[in-house]
């Protein structure tokens, strides 16, 4: 199979770490932060490396976007077992204010310069929790789409897409090419292994930039405050 | 209110500790001191009159002067998910839970070391770590506090290839009874080895908080390896799985786990899963390398096990397949608990020289049978420890003595083929008389000189190990 699979990767604060709000209240702490690739891109590129594994697909682009700091994310799927990765260079206020719809761009345009026949994101981020990318991302290529995924199989150009959804799972059948959202029960994500880390630093990583892709990224929204929740009532 | 009548009695000291760590840094509520004099033995509750949660050592040191002026006995809690009643606070006192201090520090990943606070668990270090591709591969099975586990030297299947606590904790700082802060290889040192001085480091090792309370663990990591496999192998006999085993760890083959199932262990975990192993001693194994050397390892496996008698030798890399191989052996507590509903479950936990093994299970297995115990062992045979998992009613008193008068039965027999009564969970409370059977009296004295030197008012976890 010749498919290429672009799989999205999105760096933000470690799930584990105990979230500040900045005493300006335009956002949060994330100066000397752990950061980390994204859980639900962690699944996105387990089932993309899975797919090749099975020989079903040929090769995994990594692809993420932001300043210096998220070839560390595309470093960590590349350990994972993609082939390789695309740094999309967003910094500074532009970096602040990137949302789904400038990312979703993006990934359309990639999608077509790289000739994708698969696109696999995470089916949020859990810093802004949006769920928009891959649905905003589906509709500019106008590709059928299988969010919340907690099962893909490649039936020959078709994909077996078993989604979660409130009354239970729907399966649905998609044609090629397409884009998946992955779920929490996808798959449980492998650890990169020491060996593959190294492995993975002689892994090309091309630099790209929104607007070698006539994407502009600026924003319609602004951030008003964020705010701390109340606290819950003590005992 | 019974709480507001229990801390009148203790008011000048809990406005002390709260002057310190802060009004929600004491608790006297009768639910949260029940909670922190458990932990997961079968060994009753026994309350603290106070707990503190500091969050630093600072504050740790502070409670800790506090309480060593009122000769207030101190407690250190983990996760409490240790086997042998540890926290249990037997002349009351002062539960210090140290949850609150949960931070990694320090990774440094070209040295493969990190340190830790006592609130970091196993689970939660390696979750940490998942992007370097390093991990701490001791694993006692429950996701306990790291910190604990140096405090009971714990240990876990993977100790054959990877040691236990005492071989992979570099540094501690540890709060002493007076309040003291010390640094038991020197304040932020991590060498990989040392010559300096006594070893303090493993002294504190398997301390069990009666010595100190530790508030920093520097620990040793590992590459997690390119490739990992496992296998399971029946054979007709004990005799047949140990020899396997032994020609194995000969062979120099890349092992990192091999577990042992006896048949009635294989029988409740086919029950419990719906899995249809034969039912006889069994080998569950697991190599830890590089993926070209993986298919070599296997088949050099494969035919020592083969030449001992051994069957049905199956193996796998892919992560479903090894653990659908694996989840007998991974339920095996649970398959325990399953034959008898309604019971609780003790382990016992002697260690021997792998070569007495076979022995002292076969002895173990017919002591079992003729006291009417339902006792299935799994064990790791590569370090001669295995434990049987005792199923019990503990509201039959006849079957609670019989249990008892078998566990001590066990553990002299371990310490009769030069073993040791306790090879991962510790002394605790219940095995301080066998600790003296083990070590000898010249070595209990030096034990309580030591103690006497650390802590002379006897207020670290009283009652325990001596």
């Amino acid at each position: 199979m010749s498919a290429r699979v672009l799989v999205g990767v999105k760096r933000v604060i470690d799930y584990a770490v105990k979230i500040r709000v900045k005493p300006d209240r335009t956002g949060v702490v994330t100066d000397g932060v752990k950061h980390s690739m994204n859980p639900f891109c962690e699944i996105a590129v387990e089932e993309a490396v899975k797919l090749k594994e099975k020989k079903l697909v040929k090769e995994v682009v990594a692809v993420s976007c932001g300043p210096q700091q998220v070839q560390e994310t595309i470093r960590t799927a590349l350990a994972m077992g993609a082939d390789r990765g695309i740094h999309v260079e967003v910094s500074g206020k532009d970096y602040e204010t990137l949302g789904p719809l400038q990312v979703s761009k993006i990934f359309a345009a990639l999608a077509k310069k790289e000739q994708a026949d698969l696109i696999i994101l995470g089916k949020q981020a859990i810093d802004d929790d949006c769920n928009q990318t891959g649905q905003m991302t589906a509709a500019l290529l106008d590709w059928p789409q299988g969010t919340f995924a907690s099962e893909v199989t490649l039936e020959a150009d078709k994909l077996k897409v078993v989604r979660e959804i409130d009354g239970g799972l729907e399966t649905i059948k998609i044609n090629l090419p397409a884009v998946v959202t992955a779920d929490l029960r996808l798959n449980t994500p492998r650890y990169a292994t020491l060996p593959n880390i190294m492995k993975a630093k002689k892994k090309k990583i091309t630099n790209v930039k929104p607007a070698d892709l006539g994407v502009d990224v600026s924003s319609r929204l602004e951030v008003l405050k964020v705010e701390k929740l109340k606290e819950a009532g003590r005992i | 209110t019974g709480d507001q009548r229990h801390a009148g009695k203790h008011s000048r000291v809990i406005s002390a500790f709260r002057s310190v760590s802060g009004d929600e840094g004491v608790s006297v509520g009768s639910a949260v001191r029940e909670q922190h004099g458990r932990d997961e033995s079968v060994h009753i509750c026994r309350p603290p009159d106070v707990v503190v949660f500091p969050r630093s050592v600072e504050e740790v040191s502070a409670l800790a002067k506090i309480c060593h002026h009122h000769q207030l006995p101190m407690i250190p809690f983990g996760t409490g998910t240790g086997l042998e009643g540890g926290v249990g606070a037997l002349k009351g006192g002062v539960c210090f839970s140290l949850r609150k201090m949960e931070q990694v520090l320090d990774l440094h990943q070209e040295d493969f070391d990190v340190t830790v606070e006592p609130g970091v668990t196993r689970k939660g270090l390696n979750s940490y770590l998942r992007d370097t591709g390093l991990w701490f591969p001791v694993d006692p099975g429950a996701d306990a506090s790291l910190c604990g586990m140096a405090a009971t030297s714990a240990s876990g299947t993977n100790a054959v290839r990877y040691g236990t606590m005492r071989e992979n904790v570099l540094n501690l700082e540890v709060v002493l009874a007076d309040g003291t802060v010390l640094h038991t290889a020197g304040k932020g040192r991590r060498p990989r080895k040392t010559s300096a001085g006594y070893n303090l480091t493993n002294l504190f090792v398997g301390s069990e908080g009666t010595l100190g309370i530790i508030t920093k663990a520097t620990l040793r990591l590992y590459g997690i390896p390119e490739s990992m496999v496992s296998a399971v192998c029946s054979f007709p006999s004990v005799q047949s799985a140990v020899d396997s085993t032994v020609q194995i760890l000969q062979a120099g083959v890349s092992i990192a786990r091999i577990e042992f199932l006896d048949d009635v262990m294989i029988n409740a975990c086919n029950r419990f899963n719906n899995l249809s192993y034969a039912v006889t001693p069994t080998l569950f194994l697991e190599f830890h390398g590089s993926s070209k050397s993986m298919q070599e390892q296997v088949s050099i496996t494969e035919e020592i096990t083969r030449d001992n008698g051994g069957s049905d030798f199956a193996w796998a890399e892919d992560e479903e397949t090894r653990g659908r191989l694996w989840k007998a052996r991974h339920d095996a507590w649970y398959a325990a608990l399953a034959l008898r509903p309604g019971c609780k479950a003790y382990s016992t936990d002697v260690c021997v020289p792998i070569s007495r093994l076979p022995q002292i299970i076969v002895e173990t297995k017919e002591d079992l049978i003729r006291n009417n115990i339902t006792g299935p062992i799994a064990g790791h045979v590569g370090d001669g420890n295995f434990h049987c998992l005792i199923v019990l009613d503990p509201n039959d008193p006849d079957e609670v003595q019989r249990v008892h008068s078998f566990t001590e039965r066990l553990a002299r027999r371990a310490l009769a083929m030069d073993g040791t009564c306790t090879g991962e969970h510790g002394i605790g409370l219940g095995k301080r008389a066998l600790l003296r059977e083990e070590v000898g009296p010249s070595a209990i004295e030096v034990m309580l000189g030591l103690k006497a030197s650390l802590d002379p008012k006897n207020l670290m976890n009283p009652g325990k190990v001596l």
